[in-house]
């Protein structure tokens, strides 16, 4: 009954019946949430944002190869006030997904999540437990931030 | 073995890019402050600065390994997402080619961009 | 306060189109469970009203419902933890619904089983001849997810789990690092076969909210990024060196005790 690449070893009819189940509504609510569900629900939404902006940066940024006209023209073209706009966004984008990125690394290789325990109410959680990675990588996600804004508001 | 072997690839391609894409975006945002990799001033999207960078080879080497490493860690997330809203078999397959193709023509096209960069920029 | 409302999502199957909402007033008393509510509601209101309770103290795991949007166990949750306002009941999500707040949890219980959630010894014997000897070091490394009640309440909060039907869910997958990190266990070769799969722990990204609806302190996530780091490492020739538990001998020089008598034949 093992199942190859489909579902629970039950008829192709069991997947599509799907009543009850929260779907996409389980990925925005569905019910009360603690901080690590919206960190990974934000690292979704700038690891989707991060790609457009690269899937496009690899056609603007490739003009560099047919010389000095073209590349000025690319550059021209995604310059303006909602571009500077969008990048930073996309800076930002970048510093959160990479730090909330370097905690799931080591979350999710075991470390920091600390040892099985005897679970005694109030009960600690690995969640407890990895909280001060998720501050510290906001924190730094935070400065990473506050720098660049100023490189791209302030200093220019 | 597949799904936990791309889920290491995955990890590693996001070390890869939390190392080369953080210094790609100390040249070009954080230039004000650090100004590494500018050797011409201004701003670093200048053509002297995109020059300075596309001859060397130690940059070519670094836009192709990012480039690898961020479409397949973008593209590979992408279809996680997308197969975890229980696609059926039919889609799930035109999903994975459909990512796959269009990983591997956007790493020609940068590549091809990084190596004529780099050839024109050497004859500059 | 004498009175509170209860909001309970009704669905008969063959009878209603769709789960619709309906509420009942009741008296309130200090010190009710949301259980207890229920069974005011069957007893004065609504007798139809079905769910799944047993222990009522939290050691069962039947009656795992969505309680206020969150997915507890209605014999554990006070009503005065709820705050005011109408106490709004609904089945386990993620689950389809049998009649009104019993969820069929099929599923859930089929992705066990498949991870093989029993000790496998190499020997291939069902039943060890003797006591297998574990250190209480070693009991610690797998006692904490052993109180698993399989109420449900972990697959219910997954938000993986609430889209993907090829993902085992939160309790297969604790359970399966139970029987890897059990020292009596040697079958970590063949659970990993399933679970370097899309059955695995692969679509797990640590949410978090399994471990945090647990009512028993389980702490799933911390199992399923524990297993992780057990496969990674595996695949990497780094693994753990696994050495099961031996079997434990009768001292020196000791014999069975003469006029005992044998053990009754196995009815199972």
């Amino acid at each position: 009954m093992a199942p190859d690449d489909g579902h629970w070893g039950l008829d192709e009819g069991r997947r599509a019946r799907r009543t009850n189940r929260l779907g996409l509504w389980g990925w925005l609510g569905g019910g009360r949430w603690g901080p690590e569900r919206y960190l990974y629900t934000l690292h979704r939404l700038t690891g989707l944002g991060i790609l457009a902006y690269f899937i496009a940066h690899i056609f603007v940024t490739s003009s560099k190869a047919l010389g000095r006209e073209a590349w000025t023209r690319a550059m021209e073209n995604v310059t303006g006030p909602i571009f500077t706009a969008g990048e930073f966004l996309v800076f930002a984008a970048f510093a959160f997904h990479a730090l909330n990125g370097i905690r799931l690394i080591l979350v999710e290789l075991g470390v920091g999540v600390g040892r099985p325990i005897e679970p005694v109410y109030p009960y600690r959680t690995s969640l407890g437990v990895q909280r001060p990675l998720a501050v510290g990588a906001m924190i730094l996600a935070a400065a990473a931030v506050a720098l660049g804004g100023m490189d791209f508001f302030v200093l220019h | 073995m597949r799904d936990q072997a791309l889920w290491t690839w995955h990890i590693i391609s996001a070390a890869v890019i939390g190392g080369l894409l953080g210094l790609h975006m100390a040249i070009m945002h954080l230039d004000a402050l650090l100004g590494i990799f500018n050797p011409a001033g201004g701003h670093p999207v200048d053509w002297e600065n995109v020059v300075a960078r596309s001859k060397e080879a130690g940059f070519a080497v670094n836009y192709v390994l990012l480039l690898a490493a961020g479409l397949f860690h973008g593209f590979y997330g992408l279809r996680n997402i997308l197969f975890e809203l229980n696609p059926g078999k039919g889609l799930r397959g035109g999903i994975t080619l459909v990512l796959i193709a269009g990983g591997f023509g956007l790493f020609a096209l940068g590549t091809w961009a990084v190596i004529a960069g780099f050839q024109k920029a050497g004859t500059v | 306060m004498h009175e509170v409302i209860y909001k309970i999502r009704r669905f008969q199957p063959g009878v209603d189109p769709a789960p619709h909402w309906e509420s009942y007033r009741i008296p309130r008393s200090p010190g009710m469970t949301v259980l207890e509510g229920l069974w005011r509601v069957k007893e004065t209101k609504e007798p139809g009203l079905a769910w799944r309770a047993s222990c009522r103290m939290g050691v069962c795991g039947s009656c795992g419902m969505m309680i206020n949007g969150s997915p507890r166990l209605a014999c554990n949750t006070q009503l005065s933890e709820l705050g005011e306002g109408p106490v709004t009941v609904a089945p386990l999500p993620n689950f389809d619904i049998l009649r009104d707040l019993v969820p069929d949890l099929r599923p859930m219980f089929d992705a066990h089983r498949f991870v093989m959630p029993f000790l496998i010894r190499k020997d291939g014997k069902a039943d060890p001849e003797g006591e297998l000897m574990q250190t209480a070091e070693e009991l610690e490394r797998y006692l904490q997810f052993s109180y698993c009640i399989k109420c449900g309440c972990c697959m219910a909060a997954c938000p993986t789990y609430a889209t993907d039907p090829v993902y085992s869910g939160p309790m297969p997958l604790a359970q399966a690092h139970r029987y890897d990190s059990d020292s009596r266990d040697e079958g970590f070769h063949e659970r990993r076969e399933i679970l370097s799969g899309g059955a695995g722990p692969w679509r797990c990204h640590y949410a978090g909210e399994c471990s945090r609806v647990c009512p028993k302190g389980v702490d799933p996530a911390k199992a399923i990024q524990l297993m992780k780091q057990d496969l990674f490492l595996d695949a990497l020739g780094m693994g753990r060196r696994r050495r099961a538990a031996p079997l434990a001998g009768l001292p020196d020089g000791v014999s069975r005790r003469e006029g005992i008598p044998e053990a009754p034949p196995k009815t199972v």
